[in-house]
């Protein structure tokens, strides 16, 4: 899993008003090199909500160099968007697991793929 | 009971898709040139702004031939599936899109506003059939769309290839859609054609948009006025009982022009068309 596919991934269990940001608990993190788009990057950087992104760095130990508020100007600047696609689409999380951060539950990860399937009484 | 050869009927989708029926999205050629095929109709009918790289959503995107087209195409996208063997094969394939095992009916788990667009190939027909018996197909089937109206930007499209049972499967799908407050309708691909004949859901979330035309659509309005339109030509024998003279220039026209309608390959008309052969001794 991508730190982008988690930056959009929420909770959906029934009753959780605020399923968001899943904390990360990754035990096998790998890095996989991506063709890297500046346009996609910085039109993505409004849509990421920050401060989760970062959380999700720190916690997986990829923070590399990158600063806990968004640059301005940041279309311009090709080494802060290089940094940004580091970290957005070449970080994967390969196993772990995903906890809404409200209700506890846990969303195992396996083989990079997050199980997101809800109990029948969760729905 | 309806026939047993539609999928749906067969079992649920995370029981129907298991390894070997996974499989045949790799090795049957067929499978994949079809897929491809309704892949790039529904990317066409999303008309993305040119030139730029979309993030897309791809429900039921099994083992990732449509994310293919989508990576192929430039854009980058997040496919949800329920079947974990559909999902093995496209890891093994190695797509460029990320992958979550979620169940559709249950809404898509994303934050609002997260995706330009969203495709969905030959998945949505599977909402309508209750497989538990917490299930409910309208309900499922309007948790999905208002959970995808959220997380689609505002002028977003959503289109979704769907294999219908009949009418009645249609209107649900629809109504539902309408409900959860989007905009569109369907598009029907070559309608005169049983086999060729493909339906697309073309939704748009917050701007009115216009329905694209289907292909092969144009020709059937065209004869659909209700009026008879006046001829000075009067046709003596040509048109006996409405029908041309077997091989006739006119059959042979006519027959041409069907073929065409059906989305078939066929010849342009020339002044040799329908023409006798010199006889030979």
């Amino acid at each position: 899993m991508k730190l982008l596919t988690h930056n959009m991934l929420t909770s959906h269990v029934k009753g959780v008003t605020k399923g968001y940001p899943l904390l990360i608990k990754a035990t096998e993190v790998k890095v996989n090199e991506v063709e890297f788009n500046p346009q996609f990057i910085s039109r993505m950087i409004p849509k990421l909500e920050w401060s989760a992104f970062i959380q999700a760095a720190e916690g997986l130990g990829h923070l590399q160099n990158l600063p806990s508020t968004v640059v301005p100007e940041f279309e311009n600047n090709e080494d802060f968007l290089r940094d940004v696609h580091k970290v957005l689409l070449e970080v994967e999380v390969i196993e772990g697991c995903l906890q809404c951060p409200e209700s506890g539950r846990e969303f195992p990860i396996s083989r990079g793929v997050p199980n997101m399937l809800l109990n029948e009484d969760e729905a | 009971m309806s026939s047993c050869r539609r999928p749906e009927h067969m079992a649920p989708p995370e029981v129907f898709y298991n390894e070997e029926e996974a499989k045949k999205y790799t090795r049957n050629s067929r499978i994949i040139e079809i897929q491809s095929q309704m892949s790039e109709r529904a990317v066409e009918l999303l008309s993305l702004p040119e030139d730029q790289a979309c993030f897309l959503l791809d429900v039921g995107c099994g083992s990732g031939l449509s994310g293919d087209y989508l990576s192929e195409e430039g854009h980058y996208w997040v496919g949800v599936d329920i079947s974990p063997a559909m999902l093995d094969v496209a890891i093994e394939r190695e797509v460029e899109g990320g992958l979550v095992l979620a169940d559709m009916g249950e809404g898509v788990p994303f934050r609002p506003g997260t995706f330009d667009g969203c495709i969905s190939i030959s998945a949505l027909q599977w909402l309508c059939n209750a497989d538990k018996k917490c299930h409910s197909p309208p309900r499922r089937l309007y948790t999905f769309f208002s959970s995808l109206y959220a997380c689609l930007t505002r002028g977003g499209r959503a289109v979704f290839q769907v294999y219908p049972e009949n009418s009645e499967q249609l209107e649900l799908i629809t109504a539902q859609a309408m409900r959860a407050g989007f905009t569109g309708g369907m598009v029907v691909d070559y309608p005169n054609s049983t086999k060729a004949k493909k339906f697309f859901l073309c939704l748009f979330a917050g701007v009115i948009g216009v329905l694209p035309k289907g292909l092969g659509a144009e020709t059937a309005e065209r004869g659909m006025s209700s009026q008879a339109n006046f001829t000075a030509h009067r046709s003596r024998f040509k048109n006996m009982k409405g029908k041309s003279v077997k091989k006739s220039r006119d059959w042979v026209l006519e027959k041409k022009e069907r073929r065409r309608r059906q989305g078939r390959g066929v010849r342009a008309d020339t002044k040799y068309t329908g023409r006798h052969r010199r006889p030979h001794f």
